[in-house]
């Protein structure tokens, strides 16, 4: 069985494209082979920055024969029918076959599809692939009209049989006839070269300085780098997306660590990582024993006479003076920082925060006086939440912010403690944006969290006064992700607080920066309502989504949601949580459906004799042991699950209530709830609503499906 | 080859290597453009040429002004005018990259012993309605020119597709030259008579520019300038396309793209003094933009364009 080699040779892919690219070209090709018959035994794909590989072993070499019946018209039926089955399958009278049926004879079809060569196959189903390859972003050149991601120049697509000889597929894309030639590397050793399978392929390479296999170019990269950090005493940052993106840029790696000038040593770490990596794709080297990042790794993509003096010594220079810049930003903050920030926060005031609800520096005012409202209840010291909350923006207009936007935070702390400021206000200045995505820290320093809370509720009320909220796929200002936020922040951190008086201030502030000048008070307030009302509906949204990846079904949050006190998400969370685990359990499962069978039948009882059964079930016009026993057991429930809804505290809730289920059950068994006697029916009923009332008063039952 | 490999020894003798160089790959070596331009791309031997069907193929320096950019000379690599020296061929031609890294070899440049690299940079102008794919060309790290292949200019697709090649001057001169101040590079050569840094020709005009764009370029005549700028080019296409006097039709696409070009300067002013605010930016980018599309727009219905009488 022969091996399929595959080779699209073209100008530089770009290093973020490379992995899935070489993915997609595997998951289309094989997929369009055994689409068409053709098995295989195994494949493998690779990028580089100039190629995709994909190596197939053991393709069948023709595709099976495949035969398909197929039934046509009855024997007594139209010429015309007839002949137009006959079209349709493509065969003659002849082949026809009659078969008897029940309602009479039937003619029958058999359609033979011959197989067909892999080289065929091969070529139509690259083609294709090549045609709708699902680039993130492809291109024209030149006069054609064909799409790639850069320039193709080359298809290679060869099948290897089992003695060795090798096949062009013959095909032809767009101008680019398949053959059995790709190229080395470009500068190291250029020009065409033959191969004849993938083995030979590999080798070949290497020995023209390709490395094909981009994990072990990252492997080697990776080894190079930990191994000359070590011999100096030192250590590489690691930095996983940074590796996968230099292994995408070059072919044939060569590691060269090359020390940082002295003068730069003193700015932060992280001002040194970012520089050197966003504009220079550095890797960071410590000195473990002075914490510093003193040297820089490069990845060139050739080895030199020189052993890459020269390489190295122009990527040096082009480091200084991307740090000369970096130590001219960070002198300069460091100025305005022990000044105080003043000229920053000014400098606020010129900046949009969005054209419909004012400048940045009014925001921060709104997040001031929020995050001084929130402070008690998150235990925070509310002059500390204050004063935080209005450095937290403070380093936007820095310079280094301007430049690097990812130290947006981090840089506020530095300043902070520049400007002698406490320490839990510089934390706040780093922490607030937190958490940003759903694995993210959570901030638990009681000031961070102030900000943090005020920062987020302040974007999601000051867009919803202006009615921006998400739609569908559009969340331009990642409201979603700010909810998320904020439940993280309060759940994690077990802040039990209603969040309605919370939602009350700042939207009064965000109404009030979104129609500065609107008159009629009273329909503002009406709007505000509305407005808060629609954002706890988004929160419990959010809510579902957070907790369904914690394995809590939508249907029991819906039950949840229901209960008074749904604007404190702690306790939302706590009830719903101790009913999803209940209900995991033989014992809440059966309790459902007890309630249920309670509660329809009550609600039965009640539509048809137009009367709320609620009060009165007395155990002397008991007829069963059942029922009595029934009577007993809620006598004795009741009130530990009255009890433990106190205190919230809902597991213990739950437990008590699995205690009716056994009388629930048998009272169902046992008991005929409609019977003819009213006296001792309306006796029943009125025992069924004890079941529902207490059930109710732990969460809504009526709202779990199934 | 080995004078050609030999090291320049001035700014001004990359820009002559270059030129030479180019214009043996075929290029008509044109002159800069005659009006106040942030970039090589907007001379419209690049703008307008990329578009329609007919083969192109030019090479230019272009100086540029940008600003913002200030530094009253005293910057060593930042200057608000400078020099871009932009290669532009269509179709593209598919050893485009290698004509390219020939270049590199003209101006000394020894490719065996520095790491030449094709980084992914997809270039977009939001102001003439134009965008590409391509990379930034990085020399041992740095950043020496920018590649691109055009897909859209003024809104209209590129058929055939044009490959653009920038190359910021004054870095890579600084590079090849081996000086950390591009003040201090030599413009000419060291040796001649009268020897000058690029300083010597620059600084004192950095300064007056600086202080002129920051603080006291009057700010309601650009604003009158980029209306009738704006007015103007409107006009222009207006007209219909027979000339009433000559009998001949004459679509007068540069003429209005002239006027494009200077609204899209005067908003750099404007820019630079501090008088637009972050949302009306996106506006008057806009507006620029739409005017930049009408003159795609004109130039289609140009000979040079690719029309023809029916």
């Amino acid at each position: 069985m022969p091996d399929l080699l595959i080779e699209l040779f073209s100008e530089e892919i770009p290093a973020r494209m490379q992995a899935r690219a070489a993915d997609d070209l595997r998951v289309r090709m094989t997929d369009g082979l055994v689409e068409a018959g053709l098995t295989y035994a195994g494949a493998a794909a690779f990028a580089t920055p100039r190629r995709l590989t994909l190596t197939v072993q053991g393709l069948l070499a023709e595709s099976p024969t495949v035969r398909e019946e197929r039934k046509g018209p009855r024997a007594d039926a139209p010429e015309k029918a007839i002949e137009g089955f006959l079209r349709g399958a493509g065969v003659s009278r002849d082949d026809l076959e009659l078969r008897d049926e029940k309602k009479g004879q039937v003619y029958y079809a058999t359609i033979t599809k011959p197989g067909r060569g892999a080289e065929a196959i091969v070529a139509e189903v690259l083609e294709s692939v090549i045609r709708n390859f699902p680039w993130p972003k492809s291109m024209r050149w030149g006069a054609g009209s064909l799409r790639w991601v850069r320039p193709l120049h080359r298809i290679l697509c060869i099948l290897t049989d089992d003695a060795g000889e090798a096949t062009v597929v013959p095909m032809d894309v767009d101008g680019i006839k398949a053959g059995n030639v790709t190229e080395g590397h470009r500068f190291m050793a250029p020009g065409a070269l033959k191969v004849s399978s993938f083995d030979h392929y590999s080798t070949a390479l290497r020995g023209h300085f390709v490395m094909l296999d981009a994990a072990e170019r990252a492997e080697a990269i990776w080894q190079d780098a930990t191994n000359q950090a070590f011999a100096a005493g030192m250590e590489v940052v690691e930095d996983r997306s940074l590796l996968a993106e230099v292994a995408g840029l070059v072919e044939w790696p060569v590691v060269l660590m090359g020390a940082i000038d002295a003068q730069f040593l003193d700015l932060p770490p992280e001002v040194l990582q970012t520089s050197m990596k966003e504009h220079q794709k550095f890797f960071s080297v410590r000195n473990p024993k002075t914490g510093r990042i003193e040297r820089f790794i490069t990845v060139a993509n050739r080895e030199t006479a020189d052993q890459g003096a020269t390489i190295l010594a122009g990527n040096a220079r082009v480091l200084s003076a991307r740090l000369a810049d970096g130590a001219f930003f960070w002198q300069n903050d460091l100025r305005e920082a022990k000044a105080g920030g003043a000229a920053w926060l000014k400098s606020l005031e010129a900046v949009t925060f969005h054209n419909k609800l004012g400048s940045q520096a009014e925001r921060v005012e709104r997040i001031a006086a929020l995050a001084r409202e929130i402070a008690p209840a998150v235990g925070a010291d509310a002059d500390l939440a204050e004063q935080a909350a209005r450095w937290a923006k403070a380093d936007l207009p820095s310079e280094m912010v301007y430049e690097f936007p990812e130290l947006q935070g981090l840089m506020g702390r530095y300043y902070a403690e520049a400007a002698g400021m406490p320490a839990e206000v510089g934390a706040a200045a780093e922490e607030h944006y937190s958490p940003l995505g759903p694995s993210d820290d959570v901030p638990t320093a009681p000031v961070s969290v102030a900000v943090a809370l005020a920062d987020k509720l302040d974007l999601l009320t000051g867009f919803w006064a202006i009615d921006e909220k998400p739609t569908g796929s559009k969340d331009p200002f990642a409201l979603r992700r700010a909810a998320l936020g904020v439940i993280r922040l309060v759940v994690e951190n077990k802040i039990a607080s209603s969040m309605l008086p919370m939602f009350d201030n700042a939207m009064r502030r965000a109404m009030a920066a979104a129609s500065p000048d609107r008159g009629d008070l009273n329909l503002k307030e009406l709007d505000d309502r509305v407005a808060i009302v629609n954002l706890l509906t988004f929160f419990h949204d959010r809510l579902k989504v957070y907790l369904k990846d914690q394995g809590v079904r939508h249907d029991i949050i819906d039950a949840c949601v229901a209960m008074p006190g749904n604007d404190d998400l702690a306790l939302l969370v706590k009830r719903a949580t101790a009913l999803s685990d209940f209900l995991k359990t033989d014992d809440g499962e059966n309790l459902l459906q007890g309630f249920k069978r309670a509660n329809n039948i009550l609600s039965q009882a009640e539509e048809k004799d137009g009367v709320e059964y609620s009060y009165g079930a007395d155990v002397k016009f008991a007829e069963t042991d059942e029922e009595r026993a029934l009577f007993t057991a809620l006598d004795q429930g009741e009130p530990a699950i009255k009890a433990a809804l106190e205190t919230e505290d809902f597991a213990a809730a739950m437990t008590a209530m699995a205690a009716l289920r056994a009388p629930i059950d048998a009272f169902f068994n046992a008991v005929q709830v409609n019977t003819d006697s009213q006296i001792v029916r309306r006796n029943r009923l009125n025992l069924l609503s004890r079941i529902r009332t207490i059930c109710l008063e732990a969460a809504d039952l009526t709202r779990i499906e199934g | 080859m080995s004078d050609q490999a030999s090291k320049p020894r001035s700014f001004q003798e990359i820009i002559l290597r270059l030129q030479a160089y180019w214009a043996e790959q075929g290029c008509a070596v044109m002159q800069p453009y005659d009006m106040e331009v942030g970039a090589g791309t907007f001379h419209p031997a690049t703008t307008l040429r990329s578009l329609g069907s007919r083969p192109w193929a030019a090479a230019y320096v272009q100086p540029s002004r940008r600003p913002t950019d200030g530094r009253y000379g005293d910057s060593p690599n930042r200057w608000q005018h400078y020099y871009q020296f932009q290669v532009i061929i269509k179709p593209s031609p598919p050893d485009l990259q290698a004509l390219y890294l020939g270049s590199l070899e003209a101006i000394g440049i020894d490719m065996a012993l520095h790491d030449i690299r094709f980084v992914e940079d997809d270039w977009e102008s939001p102001t003439l309605g134009a965008w590409g794919l391509g990379w930034e060309v990085w020399c041992d790290g740095m950043e020496v020119s920018q590649f691109t292949y055009f897909q859209q200019v003024g809104g209209h697709d590129c058929a055939p597709v044009s490959g653009e090649l920038t190359y910021g001057l004054e870095r890579l001169a600084m590079y090849v030259l081996g000086y950390d101040d591009g003040n201090a590079m030599p413009f000419n050569a060291p040796d001649a008579p009268i020897p000058l840094t690029y300083g010597d020709v620059f600084r004192e005009a950095e300064a007056q520019y600086a202080r002129w764009n920051f603080d006291v370029a009057d700010t309601d005549i650009l604003l009158q300038h980029f209306i009738d700028a704006e007015a103007e080019c409107a006009r222009i296409l207006e007209q219909p396309a027979d000339d009433p006097k000559t009998g001949r039709r004459i679509v007068m696409a540069q003429p209005a793209y002239d006027q494009c070009i200077k609204a899209s300067h005067i908003f750099n002013l404007l820019d630079a003094r501090g008088v637009i605010s972050v949302t009306e930016r996106q506006a008057y980018i806009g507006r620029v933009r739409t005017l930049a599309k009408a003159c795609a727009d004109a130039f289609v219905q140009t000979q040079a364009g690719g029309w023809e009488a029916a």
